[in-house]
Formats: C-alpha cells, sequence, structure tokens
C-alpha cells in the first residue's frame, strides 16, 4: 500500500535548513547526543505482520472530515455494519442530526429486486431535499459495495447531472478491505483533487484536516515569514477547492495522505520534504521547509519561529520531566505513530520498544524516520495476538492503542493512551506541543495519584 | 436501501458476540473485514470490560480476496482453537464475508478441531442484532443439547418433580448478556428474590455460563425468559423439546414482579406468595402512594424501548405512578405485536419503528411531560426541553452504573421510582423557579439541569467568582456571552487576542481567559494581544 509510483526523495533532513532540530542545551538525554542530520539512523529490520488487524476501516475518518466542511454530508453506502461502526466511533447522539449517514444496502438490493442504483437515486434525493444546505455530497464506498461492485463513480456522475450544479457529488471508498482508519481522509481528498482548479501560481498548500484554531494560528505564522499565499486542502468550505498546478509546494499536516500527494504532483505540485508538525522540533522543521521554498531568509525564520521553539521548549519541560525514561509501544492505528515515536523520543526522552504502524509509506516518512533514534524496532501490518505477547513481555510503561485494547491492557497493569484521541485533538504546532505530550503523560500522572489504602 | 443516520441496533453478528463475549469458555471466529473490529469497544468501553471479547476476526483485506479466504478462515479458525482452547466454538460472518460465500461454518465443521462447532448463519441484510443474540443463544444450546434430545413421545417431566426428588425446585434465568440493560444487576436481583421463595438457579445464561453450564439447562424444573428479545426462541424451543415450562412474566415493576411470582409458584407448584409482600420488601408502593406523588398524577409520559423495557415501563407508568402515558413504541420488531397489544389496553398505537428522528417527532407531537427512553431519546428529549429517563439498551458508558441498580424485582421498582421521579422533581422546581424569577432573592442565572433545552433566556451577568472555576459550564458560559470588560487594573484584549480565545474550544475558554488575564496582570501586561495568550498558555502549561 501507498508505496509505488513516488518521486525519489530528494534529501532527508538538511542541516542547515533545520537548526534548530537538536533537542537545546540541558534538555538532551543522557549518553551520545543523536546526530540525524549527518546520517540516517540504522534500524533494524522492519517486523512485517500479517494476521488479524485491530484498526478502524477508513469510514472512521468521516468523523472528523464533516466536522472540517459543515456543507458536506458522507453518506456511507453499506451495511448496518458501517453505520454502527461510524456511529460507535463517533459518539453520534450529540447530532439533532448528523452530517453523515449510511445507505443501509437490504435483502433486495443484493438480489437485484431492486436495481441498487434507482434505490440508490431515490435516498440521494430524500436526503437532499431534507437537507437543502449541502453543497458537497460524497458517496463513500464500503465493504460490501465493493464487494458486490457498486459503482458510486457512476452513481455520482449521475447525480452531479441531475443536479445541475446545484450540489456537487464526489465519491471514495473507506471500506476496510482497502483502508485502514485515516486513509479514508486520503480517499476523501484524493476524490477532491480532480475538481480543482488549475492554477500556476506559486502558493503553499497545506495537505490534511487541522483543528482550525491551530491552522489559523499556522496561517498567522506563515504570514509573518511572509509565506504565502496558503491554502489548504480540506478547505472548510468544501466549495472553496484551492486551486493547484506547477507553483504549488505541498505541505503535509498528516503522514497518510500518500494517493492525495500522488494527485495533485500529477496536477504539477511539488511535495516539500518535511517531517510532520508535531512536537516544536517537527513543526518548526515543517514551517522552515515552507519558508525556504518560498526563499524567505533563515534570519527572519529563526527571529519569528526562535522565540516560539524556546517558549515551546519551557512549555515542554516539566511533561519531559514526568516521560523521559518511560519505555513507550506504539500499536498501528492512525498512521501517526512514526512521528509520534520521534517526538517523544527526541523531545520527551521517552525510549521505544517498538513503533507500530499500519503501512510504511517510505518516502512519506523519510524525513521522520531520519530522526528515529538508532535501533528502533518498526513493525508494519499486525498479528494482534503475537503483538499482545510482545507488549506483556516487554511491559511497556505505556502503550499507545485503540479503544477495543485499552482497557484490557489497563486491566493487565498497563497504562494505555488511546490513539483516536490523537484525530480529534488540536495537537499540531509549536504551541501544542506540551498539549500533546500532555496526552501521554496523563495516564502516568493518574497512576500516581490514585491511592487506595 | 434505507438511509439511516442512527441506528438502534447493530448487525446481528454483534448480537452473536454478546453471547460469545457473556459466556466463558466460548470462542467466537468471525470472517470479517478490518474495521469490523470496532465492535471490541463496545464491550471494552461501554461494558469497561477488562478483556478483549473472546473473538477472532479473519480481517480479510481486497488483496485476499484474489486469492484464497477460504484458507485464511480455516488458518483463523485453527490458530483460535489452538491459542484460546475454547470448550465450544461459534464460526459465522458479518455482512461482507456474507457475499462472499466462503462458508466459514462448514468449513470449520470439515477440520475435526475436538470441539462443539456452531455454524451460525445470520443474514446481515435483513436482521438486526437482537435476533442475532437470539439466533446464536439458540443454537448454541441446541448444539451442545442434541445428545440429550428426549425421543419423541417421551412424557413431559412434572413440574413438581422436585418434591419427588427430595430437593428445592430450581430454574433457569436465561437472557441476560452483555451490552443489555442492567442485566448485573438483575440476575442478582431476581436470584435473591427466588432464593427467598426457597427457589434454586440451576443455570444463568448466556452471562457467566459456560457451555458445560447449557448442558445442564434440562435439569431446570422451569425456565425464567428474563429477556425475551435475546432468550424467547431458546425458551420456546426447550419448552417444546425438553417440556420444561416457561415463565413470560418479566418481573420489571411491583406489579410484573408479584404476577411473576404468581405464575412461578403456579408452574412449580408452589403456595401461592404473602399477598402483602410488595409492601414488605419494596418502598415503591408507599412512595407512590405519598402524598408528596399525588403531583405525579395524569403526568403525561412518551415511552420507546426494547420490547421487554417498554411494556414494563407502560404498566409501571399507568399503573403504579399514576401517569397518562401518551406514547408508547419499540425498534423490537421480533416483538412488535406484543408492545402493540400493551398499546392497544392504553387506547394508544405502538409506534413500531427504527428512525429515531420518527420517534422525536411523535415525541414532539405527544407533548409529555417525561420521557421514557434510550440514549437517543434522552437527547431528542433534551432538545425538545422535557425531562428524560434512560429504560433500556442501546448503552452509552452511564448505563453501565458502578452501583447495584437493579430494574427487576423489588429494589428492581425502587430503583425505577427513583430514575423516573427524579427528572420530573427538577421539573417541578424548573417551575418555581419559573413562579419566583422575579423575586429579589433570586438569583440571576440560576438554572436547573435543563438549561440546554429550555429557551434561553437574558445572558446571565459574569461572575467573577464562578468564572474561577475551571471548566465549569457556567463559566465557559458566562466568557462565551460576556464581553471582554474593562475595570481598573485589568489588561484589555486587543482584537487578535479576542480572536484567539474565540477559537478555543468553549468549554475551557472560561479557564484560558481567566488564566490569560491572571498572568496580564502578574507581568503588567496592558493589552492581552495573541502573542500574550500563548505566552499564558505556555505559562501554566504544567
Amino acid at each position: 500500500m501507498g508505496s509505488s509510483a513516488l518521486r525519489p526523495v530528494k534529501e532527508s533532513v538538511d542541516a542547515a535548513r533545520f537548526p534548530h532540530s537538536l533537542p537545546p542545551d540541558g534538555l538532551t538525554r543522557k549518553g551520545p547526543t543523536p546526530v540525524p542530520m549527518a546520517s540516517t539512523p540504522t534500524l533494524p529490520p522492519l517486523l512485517r505482520e500479517s494476521g488479524q488487524r485491530e484498526v478502524f476501516c477508513g469510514l472512521t475518518s468521516i468523523v472528523w472530515l464533516h466536522r472540517r466542511m459543515p456543507d458536506a454530508f458522507f453518506l456511507v453506502v453499506g451495511s448496518r455494519t458501517c453505520a454502527h461502526l461510524v456511529q460507535s466511533a463517533a459518539g453520534v447522539m450529540i447530532f439533532a442530526e448528523p452530517r453523515f449517514g449510511t445507505a443501509i444496502l437490504g435483502e433486495r438490493d443484493l438480489a437485484g429486486l431492486a436495481d441498487a442504483n434507482e434505490e440508490l437515486d431515490r435516498v440521494v434525493n430524500d436526503l437532499l431535499e431534507r437537507r437543502p444546505e449541502i453543497r458537497t455530497l460524497f458517496l463513500v464506498g464500503s465493504c460490501p459495495s465493493e464487494v458486490i461492485k457498486l459503482d458510486l463513480a457512476k452513481a455520482a456522475e449521475r447525480i452531479n447531472t441531475r443536479m445541475r450544479g446545484r450540489v456537487r457529488v464526489v465519491n471514495y471508498s473507506g471500506s476496510g478491505i482497502e483502508t485502514t482508519f485515516t486513509q479514508g481522509e486520503d480517499g476523501a481528498l484524493s476524490a477532491l483533487v480532480p475538481l480543482l482548479p488549475s492554477s500556476d501560481e506559486k502558493q503553499l498548500l497545506l495537505v490534511g484536516t487541522l483543528a482550525d484554531g491551530v491552522e489559523d494560528r499556522f496561517l498567522t505564522l506563515f504570514e509573518r515569514l511572509g509565506v504565502g499565499p496558503v491554502r489548504s486542502l480540506p478547505p472548510r468550505q468544501s466549495t472553496a477547492l484551492p486551486a493547484v498546478g506547477p507553483g504549488t509546494k505541498l505541505l503535509l499536516a498528516q503522514p497518510f495522505l500518500s494517493d492525495t500527494v500522488r494527485a495533485l504532483e500529477r496536477r504539477g505540485a511539488t511535495r516539500l520534504a518535511s517531517p510532520y508538525p508535531l512536537g516544536v522540533e517537527g513543526s518548526r522543521a515543517w514551517m522552515a521547509a515552507a519558508a525556504a521554498a518560498f526563499g524567505v531568509d533563515p534570519n527572519l525564520v529563526a527571529e519569528v519561529l526562535d522565540p516560539l521553539v524556546e517558549r515551546g521548549r519551557r512549555a515542554l519541560a516539566p511533561l519531559r520531566r514526568q516521560l523521559e525514561g518511560k519505555r513507550l509501544f506504539l500499536m498501528p492505528d492512525s498512521q501517526l505513530e512514526i512521528p509520534l515515536a520521534r517526538f517523544l523520543s527526541r523531545e520527551c526522552g521517552m525510549e521505544l520498544v517498538e513503533v507500530g504502524t499500519p503501512y510504511l509509506d517510505r518516502p512519506l516518512m523519510a524525513e521522520e524516520l531520519a530522526l528515529l533514534p538508532q535501533g528502533t524496532q518498526l513493525s508494519e501490518g499486525q498479528d494482534l495476538e503475537r503483538q499482545l505477547e510482545r507488549v506483556r513481555a516487554a511491559r511497556p510503561d505505556l502503550v499507545v492503542c485503540g479503544l477495543g485494547i485499552a482497557n484490557p491492557l489497563e486491566a493487565e497493569g498497563i497504562a494505555t493512551k488511546w490513539s483516536i484521541e490523537l484525530v480529534f485533538s488540536p495537537i499540531h504546532g509549536i504551541d501544542q506541543a506540551a498539549d500533546l505530550a500532555e496526552l501521554f503523560a496523563r495516564p502516568l500522572h493518574r497512576r500516581q495519584l490514585l491511592k487506595w489504602n | 436501501m434505507e438511509l439511516t443516520l442512527w441506528t438502534y441496533e447493530g448487525p446481528p453478528h454483534v448480537g452473536a458476540m454478546r453471547i460469545a463475549a457473556s459466556m466463558e469458555g466460548l470462542h467466537y471466529v468471525l470472517h470479517a473485514p478490518q474495521g469490523d473490529t470496532y465492535a471490541d469497544l463496545l464491550f471494552t468501553m461501554i461494558e469497561r470490560r477488562d478483556r478483549r471479547p473472546p473473538v477472532t476476526y479473519t480481517t480479510f483485506q481486497a488483496r485476499d480476496l484474489g486469492g484464497d479466504t477460504a484458507e485464511l478462515v480455516k488458518r483463523s479458525i485453527q490458530q483460535a482453537v489452538d491459542r484460546f482452547k475454547p470448550e465450544a466454538l461459534l464460526v459465522g460472518e458479518s455482512c461482507t464475508a456474507e457475499l462472499i460465500q466462503d462458508q466459514p461454518g462448514a468449513l470449520a465443521g470439515g477440520m475435526n478441531l475436538g470441539v462443539p462447532v456452531v455454524n451460525l448463519e445470520l443474514p446481515a441484510y435483513s436482521k438486526k442484532e437482537n435476533w442475532g443474540a437470539a439466533e446464536t443463544l439458540y443454537q448454541l444450546c441446541r448444539t451442545l443439547l442434541r445428545e440429550q434430545l428426549p425421543a419423541p413421545g417421551t412424557p413431559r417431566p412434572s413440574p413438581d418433580r422436585w418434591r419427588a426428588e427430595g430437593r428445592r425446585p430450581r430454574v433457569n434465568l436465561l437472557g441476560p448478556s452483555l451490552l443489555g440493560f442492567r442485566c448485573r444487576d438483575d440476575i442478582k436481583e431476581i436470584r435473591g428474590l427466588l432464593g427467598e421463595h426457597g427457589i434454586d438457579v440451576n443455570v444463568v445464561a448466556p452471562m457467566g455460563a459456560r457451555p458445560a453450564d447449557l448442558v445442564r439447562l434440562p435439569e431446570a424444573d422451569a425456565n425464567i425468559c428474563l429477556y425475551p428479545e435475546v432468550a424467547g426462541p431458546l425458551c420456546s424451543w426447550l419448552e417444546r423439546q425438553f417440556g420444561t415450562p416457561v415463565v413470560r412474566t418479566v418481573p420489571i415493576g411491583v406489579g410484573a414482579t408479584r404476577r411473576f411470582l404468581a405464575e412461578l409458584s403456579a408452574v412449580l407448584d408452589l403456595e401461592a406468595p404473602e399477598a402483602n409482600e410488595a409492601d414488605l420488601r419494596s418502598r415503591m408502593p408507599w412512595y407512590s402512594r405519598s402524598v408528596d406523588s399525588t403531583y405525579l398524577t395524569g403526568k403525561r409520559v412518551f415511552i420507546f424501548a426494547d420490547a421487554t423495557h417498554a411494556i414494563a415501563a407502560a404498566r409501571i407508568a399507568a399503573d403504579e405512578l399514576g401517569f397518562t402515558v401518551v406514547g408508547l413504541g419499540t425498534y423490537s420488531r421480533e416483538l412488535a405485536r406484543e408492545v402493540r397489544a400493551t398499546a392497544k389496553e392504553l387506547g394508544l398505537e405502538a409506534l413500531i419503528t427504527d428512525d429515531y428522528l420518527a420517534v422525536e417527532k411523535a415525541m414532539g407531537e405527544a407533548a409529555p411531560e417525561l420521557v421514557l427512553g434510550t440514549q437517543m431519546e434522552r437527547h431528542s428529549a433534551k432538545r425538545l426541553g422535557i425531562p428524560c429517563a434512560v429504560i433500556s439498551a442501546p448503552l452509552h458508558v452511564q448505563d453501565v452504573p458502578a452501583r447495584y441498580a437493579p430494574q427487576m424485582g423489588w429494589e428492581g421498582a425502587n430503583v425505577i421510582f427513583d430514575s423516573w421521579v427524579h427528572p420530573l422533581m427538577m421539573g417541578l422546581e424548573e417551575h418555581l423557579i419559573g413562579m419566583f424569577r422575579h423575586d429579589f432573592e433570586f438569583v440571576e442565572g440560576h438554572r436547573s439541569h435543563l438549561a440546554e433545552g429550555a429557551p434561553p433566556r437574558q445572558a446571565a451577568a459574569p461572575e467573577p467568582a464562578l468564572a474561577a472555576v475551571a471548566g465549569s459550564a457556567t463559566a465557559a458560559a458566562s466568557a462565551t456571552l460576556a464581553p471582554p470588560t474593562v475595570t481598573e487594573g485589568t489588561a484589555v484584549w486587543s482584537a487578535d487576542g479576542e480572536a484567539a480565545l474565540r477559537k478555543i474550544p468553549f468549554f475551557v475558554r472560561g479557564k484560558v481567559k481567566t488564566n490569560t488575564e491572571t498572568f496580564a496582570r502578574d507581568h503588567g501586561v496592558a493589552s492581552i494581544t495573541e502573542e500574550v495568550l500563548y505566552d499564558a498558555k505556555a505559562h501554566y502549561s504544567k
């Protein structure tokens, strides 16, 4: 998955461009200081696993995508299981009427008694009549719709023609047989790429959903750096799609967008190589990468960002004291595992026992991999029971895992951090680094607080 | 094809998971794609289970579809049997696997696993969770009891054989399962009630049972069908095949508990219980007769739940609390007939639907003063500004309380009185607040728990004392409503500072505002810009 046809990455992290990638004096760990700039660390062979995978499917990403684009509706074409999954993951009861739903296939649709296409048109009609404010309708394919080969692309085309511009209909697959958890966003965004207008204008395109507040903060900082214009995919209004073309520099806010990047590159855009904007170091490098691409004087970059870096590190320091030396095991889930591992090891001093990832897209992770400590054990895919055996054997201080496993591990005496919170919380940027660290420190802190005697 | 924004019941294989996870020594191999593993969190998060459900998913992917998924199924089955060594194995498929027709149950049957294998065929495109649970329990028992089936024409055991055998009568409690409403506590309550009447419990199933326990089901003198949604088909089959009589009255409410005991005594040929038992054992009859309860008279109540709890609630509301039932419905289509009959007795037409928006609409039209429903009706009622008590699954983590809170039996009646009447007490308080709000003693901004649903009133004046309470809803609300204040010695919010403040989630905004102002004051900052806000954030980030 996600490995073919990517252009070779030019370089890993460039010391000249990221002079602040090293932990500041006084915060470095005991022992040899890691010098990732000079050489890529030697990592043990990747542990490739295939077996039972305990991860959500791509449908789950609807939960944050619908919040990003309040004028869009996500209609899963699937089964009762799909509906139940999305509502279980999202806690949808808080919505009077959520902006996502499921067209549940019935026996009649499968037996061919009802033309599934006609049925889908009817459901879409009813929906749009009821929700006239919807501007973009995402038809989201699922495992059952993929297996019965229901052609949602054709359906989208058909409905588009009928709606004559009132609503734009696009389709993508969030099926569990093809996508894991965050890959659903990749599907949704790559479905939007063909709709983006063309433009040769030099611009920075932030790719991947960020919390609005975090995004505003980045926009402010880019303005101070003189980087711009800056646009975002996905946009806040589904109809306000950014343009793309040879002048577009892509800066990935999220690491799980392999297909989207490829599609944007085919439209002429260039990806800026950088670590992801998690933690002080990653966020600084991320903004600096954009500044470098826009020819900003490194002195200005330092002037604007270094005070933030200093402040961010100050905020991080007490959390680092709680996390330092603690052993961390990341189970594969959100695809954020590698950047998180980099942040938690380099800036918080945690020791990495195993860093799992649902799939490893080496080009998109190159800058992150270069920053991992020597000897970090990566694993790709999952064989759940065997991985749990490794967890039990290693007795880490903290396990990052999905909701299905967290309480069982806690009951075995192992502290956990639910990974799903990481995709809902504003965690990106220098100013959020301490908040991000706090998410991991909290379970450990809580264990210290609780007393029963 | 049916548009669904939210659903009361999951797919039927989740029902099968409920049976597997409720029992010990049973394992379920589920042919399903990755993603379907979400169902684990229903048990580990909502029920706070300390272990994963005993389910092995094949988690096949698209690339497996070109190859041999049947081989994957067999490998998963073998690994599950080797690792978990179950006493019996359920094998089935979820919606997607049903389409690719690997027939995992048949595959398992041919594998010589050395344990009983139950081939579950749960049609995912026409059936739902409760049906799946009932079918699984029934098929499991059928498989395990195959060898004990009496020959045709065998006389039925006499219901008072316990007397001849010189022992106490014994019964099975059938139906309690994980993700069922208060099952854990109902079992304890009913076990105690039966004990008081000299009746032993033979087997409780599925909750807590092992496959070996199910083999002992026919040893009971009667089966108690506690939750018809899950145990109905099994009870009928045991009655047909083994001649075990079924007690079908569900003991929720004082009257139903009395009828339950009367039915049980008749079936087991026991002496009828004392007429005053309810008054001696439950406070509810007296609480309902006491003068304080007169204001409950004729309260309009709207009920929507699974069939078991909807029917019970309607009877309690009408007969034991003197409410007027203005709406009754269920999402349990399998038991729609029973709910319709109860509705008819109350002069109503039952609402049978799984569309929560239809329920909300009916609720609005019925204009009730109290809603008894599921978590979804709680949300609908909140939007309509109506008090609500939750009486039925689907479960929310709040529905699995730490304390003992049964619905069944005498204590269950007490719990029901409290949990239904307390929202109304608050409703009365709301009324008083409305009456006295112009009195000078009245603190403006005082709101009951109904604030979210009630029509908005004038914005409460910001109260510094309250705003200091970090994370308090009141503080957040006043922070949202109040314009930035300028008083002597207080820093002024700049436009960009205010804009940044507004982007902070409302539930922490009050705290951030106070902290930032304190920070500004301590540092002699006159104007709170965005940068000051972030400086303060970093300062307090410890």
